[in-house]
């Protein structure tokens, strides 16, 4: 799937808001259930991807990855750094925290440190991220997040060096090793 | 001495940078490596650095190994995806490469094909987690088996001045987390803020668990000047040393740079925690020897 070119966005959703919105979506039996009837129906998982993608677009300039960080990022898309960087900033951030790319914007990890320190959560940004499964590009990481097929995405807590965090995408179907 | 065994001996250890050519040959790398050989422990051969296509880094490291000097085989996330990342450490283990330094790497907007594809599949601290993952589970990330695994020692870079500063250290005990043994900086040019991100390292006990190389470089004209403050991504060069470089006519320039680097060094040297230095000199390697020399740090290496 094409997608727009990553570039820094700046989030519309206020950061306090935002992490009170994330207790009430996070993955519970009702949630799960409404996620299973979505999934199955050929009709309402169109729909329900549409409007993750126009809310999220306009919220946080979403790319729809399908395997969303914002939780772990105060609610700023890693996916909106030129690089794709999903561990925090390059080295190249401006002494102003302007993007090594677009100069004139924000590096995304300097304001997601901001945003999650604000609130005392800035030891999320010490997760440790493994690498995402690009066949996922334009999913519904709502529904992913809570069926919990995201939970191999991120160590549970810092310092963990992700070692039983590995899930292989590949199978080999003959067993061939 | 490899550069693993000179880090585990306490010694202060030196590495330096080399470019490889534009072009099919490996002797530039050849004449430099045999320049460097007796002053620096190891040289670490750029990934296609500032995203200008160069000979390969795997080919320049070889060239190095070849010529006598222990090579640092740099890979960046720029160009490959993860199938073509974990082939290439495959390939530089079984040629006798061992040091990989992995970082992002520069966007290709910066060099000579800013209309190139950024792969990117991969961040540097998922790159590090992934070698580390092939050495020490025997396993490629589809969970095949490697045999025999690669032996590696793996480095990371880190930019100490860059924002957010607050965040740098804790960036380093992620890549650590992930698998960085060393870690080479960005350059310093302020050594009082490179002092206060090593207190940070320091706090969290990071030194402990990581050799700290800092970042030297040598400027050798006022365009390189002009260059390294404004063009650069991420370094800074504060003005009391913009200004002390100014102020020398321009034809002595680079040998107030590389009194400036020797001085550097010293002081660095100096910092509790910081295992040497590594000098960001490529395309002025001559200026290693009077560097080393000036900062004393030669008669340590006598007794090698």
């Amino acid at each position: 799937m094409t997608t727009r070119p990553p570039i820094p966005a700046h989030p519309r959703l206020g950061t306090r808001l935002a992490y009170r919105l994330q207790r009430v979506l996070r993955p519970r039996p009702g949630l799960r259930w409404l996620g299973a009837r979505i999934e199955a129906s050929g009709l309402a998982r169109p729909l329900f991807t549409t409007t993750e993608r126009l809310t999220k677009e306009t919220l946080f300039g979403c790319r729809m990855c399908g395997q969303c960080a914002l939780p772990v990022t105060g609610y700023v898309c890693p996916m909106g750094c030129p690089k794709e960087l999903r561990n925090g900033p390059c080295g190249g951030v401006g002494a102003d925290g302007g993007c090594e790319v677009y100069p004139e914007r924000r590096c995304v990890w300097v304001e997601a440190y901001e945003r999650a320190a604000s609130q005392g959560r800035a030891a999320d940004l010490r997760l440790l991220h493994l690498p995402i499964d690009h066949r996922r590009w334009g999913e519904s990481s709502w529904l992913n997040y809570w069926q919990g097929r995201d939970e191999a995405l991120w160590t549970r807590e810092a310092g963990d060096t992700g070692d039983d965090r590995h899930v292989p995408h590949h199978q080999p179907a003959l067993g061939g090793s | 001495m490899s550069l693993r065994d000179r880090l585990a001996s306490g010694s202060f250890a030196v590495t330096a940078e080399i470019s490889p050519p534009r072009g099919a040959s490996i002797d530039p790398v050849t004449a430099t490596a045999a320049l460097l050989r007796d002053w620096v422990d190891a040289v670490n051969v750029t990934d296609n650095q500032g995203s200008n296509a160069r000979l390969a880094s795997w080919a320049g490291s070889l060239a190095a190994l070849q010529a006598g000097l222990e090579p640092v085989m740099q890979m960046t996330c720029r160009d490959r995806n993860r199938i073509a990342l974990q082939s290439d450490l495959l390939g530089a283990s079984a040629l006798g490469i061992r040091n990989v330094l992995v970082m992002t790497g520069d966007h290709p907007k910066f060099g000579d094909h800013p209309e190139a594809k950024p792969v990117f599949d991969l961040d540097s601290v998922q790159l590090l987690w992934t070698l580390r993952h092939m050495r020490d589970q025997g396993a490629v990330l589809s969970g095949r088996a490697l045999r025999p695994p690669p032996d590696c020692f793996l480095g990371a870079v880190e930019n100490p001045s860059a924002p957010p500063a607050e965040f740098r250290a804790d960036r380093l005990g992620k890549k650590i987390d992930a698998g960085a043994q060393f870690v080479q900086t960005q350059f310093v040019f302020d050594v009082a803020a490179f002092a206060r991100w090593m207190s940070q390292v320091r706090d969290l006990g990071l030194h402990q668990r990581c050799y700290i190389l800092a970042g030297v470089g040598a400027v050798r004209s006022r365009n390189a000047l002009d260059f390294m403050r404004d063009k650069v991504p991420g370094v800074q060069v504060p003005d009391d040393v913009y200004r002390r470089l100014r102020a020398v006519p321009a034809d002595q320039t680079a040998a107030e740079g590389a009194r400036l680097a020797a001085e550097t060094v010293r002081q660095l040297s100096a910092i509790d925690g910081v295992a040497g230095v590594h000098l960001l000199v490529a395309g002025n390697e001559q200026a290693v020897p009077g560097i080393l020399d000036e900062a004393g740090v030669r008669a340590v290496r006598d007794g090698r």
